[in-house]
């Protein structure tokens, strides 16, 4: 007979509920940890309702966090329409990649966060700067693997196309671009990491508005329960983009066997 | 496999051409004023720069010694996060009770950008050292700790069965069973949070640090002095490139040894 719930799940909420009472124990019951390091899990929630009514930094959660979001899905976005097509590109043809893979190994060494102070210099502490500087940042990994992606697609389905007689734009479309997309969609969950990790920097160096800004206020007032409110919010919004991001993955690879476990 | 490979010669004269366009396009876009020099120098402007920074101080130390500040920092983060994932990990692969604690709490934290880290590290460990480690070790810790748990979960059955048929402790198949052979996929697991470790550094430095490269960038940023940002930038990327070869070489080294490759 199998049990009501898993074994995981079982282990795993008895851990968070143990997780929920240690905080409690450590702050609010014993005071172990004061409210300057960590804050009570009743210091959360009045920040969490501050944050809510009154705003703070300049706003309330929710505008904040569509702010990073729509950033984030901008420069998202530019850095895929570049980099999967350039690397498309780039696998498909051998002069392609010659002529850019220098260039690609002298500017790839450099981490995206290095261009938050060349961007800002630019482009000031606006949207601007920070999409220039998420856009660096998840360009490379979805230019690599779809390189990747066509360098690994078995030849015989290639020569088979290509014996069939099919025209290049049918070939593109309907051979190599499918058979890649299971490591562009890699590569894409790579960008996407990269983006946020790249925009709360951004954002922590210097801006107006967003989570990371809040981050930055926080840390200045020195507001342990307003640090943590906008670490939950940065893990929510990472954790729900790819979620996102896998659903959109498994409509597209439906009929790929392997990425179906 | 898409068209035969080039010769060597095209192959060189086409990323020559590709490099001389790219650094043309770059002197053209400074030296003909399109992009105003203050914002974007020339290559030679940055190159110059570059040595001067070698020698003189820019706030407060020359490049090779923000370098060195760096990199201090850097190491004991990294050495941390592998100290502490890696054995965690290996635990995790043998103990499936500590595998079901630990995952959910490691998959809620996931999602945090380490960087995010960055209020609590300042406010917890300082500015100094402390709070720079603490971003360093958030970025480098999980590939330590996933990598080395992957290894020890797929060990071949056959040789735990056969170990514990004869009668091995647990101490001893963690150190003698799970460890060697999860080896290659730990340090597969170095070489990725050696490089996120570096990453997370520059973004540390550019928010909390009085030292290091990062902090230096940030200054001359302040004082919109473009040429030494982008000698930073170049900085970072020689020591990120550095690290990565060696812990390639390491990698290479060790599977030739242990027959897995020739």
């Amino acid at each position: 007979m199998a049990p009501l719930v898993s074994r995981k799940t079982l282990i795993g909420g008895m851990t968070v509920i143990g997780l929920v009472a240690l905080w409690f124990g450590l702050t609010t019951l014993t005071g172990l940890v004061t409210g300057a390091r960590f804050p009570s899990p009743a210091e959360f929630w009045f920040s969490l309702k501050q944050i809510n009514g009154r705003g703070y930094a300049g706003s309330t959660l929710a505008s904040h966090a569509v702010h990073s979001l729509k950033l984030v899905l901008m420069g998202f976005t530019v850095a895929v329409m570049t980099g999967v097509p350039l690397g498309l590109w780039m696998g498909w043809s051998r002069r392609v990649e010659a002529f850019i893979n220098p260039v690609f190994l002298i500017i790839r060494p450099i981490p995206p966060l290095a261009w938050i102070p060349l961007a800002i210099l630019w482009l000031g502490l606006g949207d601007a700067a920070k999409i220039l500087v998420i856009w660096f940042s998840a360009f490379v990994p979805s230019a690599i693997n779809a390189f990747t992606g066509v360098r690994n697609i078995d030849k015989p389905v290639l020569e088979a196309a290509r014996m069939l007689g099919t025209p290049r734009w049918r070939m593109v479309r309907e051979v190599i671009l499918p058979a890649s997309l299971p490591m562009i969609f890699t590569g894409l969950r790579l960008s996407l990491q990269a983006s946020w990790t790249t925009l709360v920097a951004a954002e922590l160096v210097g801006a107006l508005v967003g989570v990371g800004f809040v981050l930055n206020m926080a840390q200045q007032d020195i507001y342990p329960g307003m640090i943590l409110v906008g670490m939950v919010t940065v893990g929510i919004l990472g954790w729900a983009t790819t979620v996102l991001l896998a659903r959109i993955e498994r409509r597209a690879l439906a009929w790929n066997v392997a990425a179906r476990d | 496999m898409t068209s035969p490979p080039l010769g060597f010669r095209e192959t060189m004269l086409l990323g020559l051409a590709g490099l001389a366009s790219f650094i043309g396009l770059w002197s053209f876009l400074s030296g003909s004023g399109i992009v105003p020099a203050q914002f974007l120098p020339g290559p030679l402007d940055v190159a110059s720069r570059f040595i001067h920074l070698l020698t003189s101080p820019f706030a407060g130390a020359t490049l090779p010694a923000h370098l060195a500040s760096s990199f201090q920092r850097y190491a004991y983060g990294v050495l941390l996060a592998a100290a502490i994932g890696v054995p965690l990990g290996l635990l995790m692969g043998f103990f499936r009770l500590l595998d079901d604690i630990v995952t959910p709490i490691f998959d809620g934290l996931r999602f945090i950008a380490p960087i995010a880290w960055v209020p609590f590290a300042a406010l917890w460990f300082g500015t100094g050292i402390g709070g720079p480690i603490m971003i360093i070790f958030a970025g480098a810790f999980p590939p330590c700790l996933i990598n080395a748990y992957r290894g020890a979960r797929f060990v071949e059955p056959r040789l735990i069965e056969a170990a514990r048929m004869l009668g091995t402790p647990s101490s001893r198949m963690i150190l003698e069973v799970l460890l060697p052979a999860a080896v290659p996929s730990i340090i597969a697991g170095l070489r990725v949070s050696a490089g996120l470790g570096w990453q997370s550094l520059v973004g540390a430095e550019l928010i909390v640090a009085a030292a290091g490269v990062g902090f230096m960038m940030v200054q001359a940023q302040g004082s919109v002095q473009t040429p030494t940002v982008m000698a930073g930038m170049i900085a970072i990327g020689i020591v990120g490139m550095l690290i990565d070869i060696l812990l390639r070489q390491g990698e290479g080294w060790l599977r030739r040894r242990r027959g897995l490759e020739s």
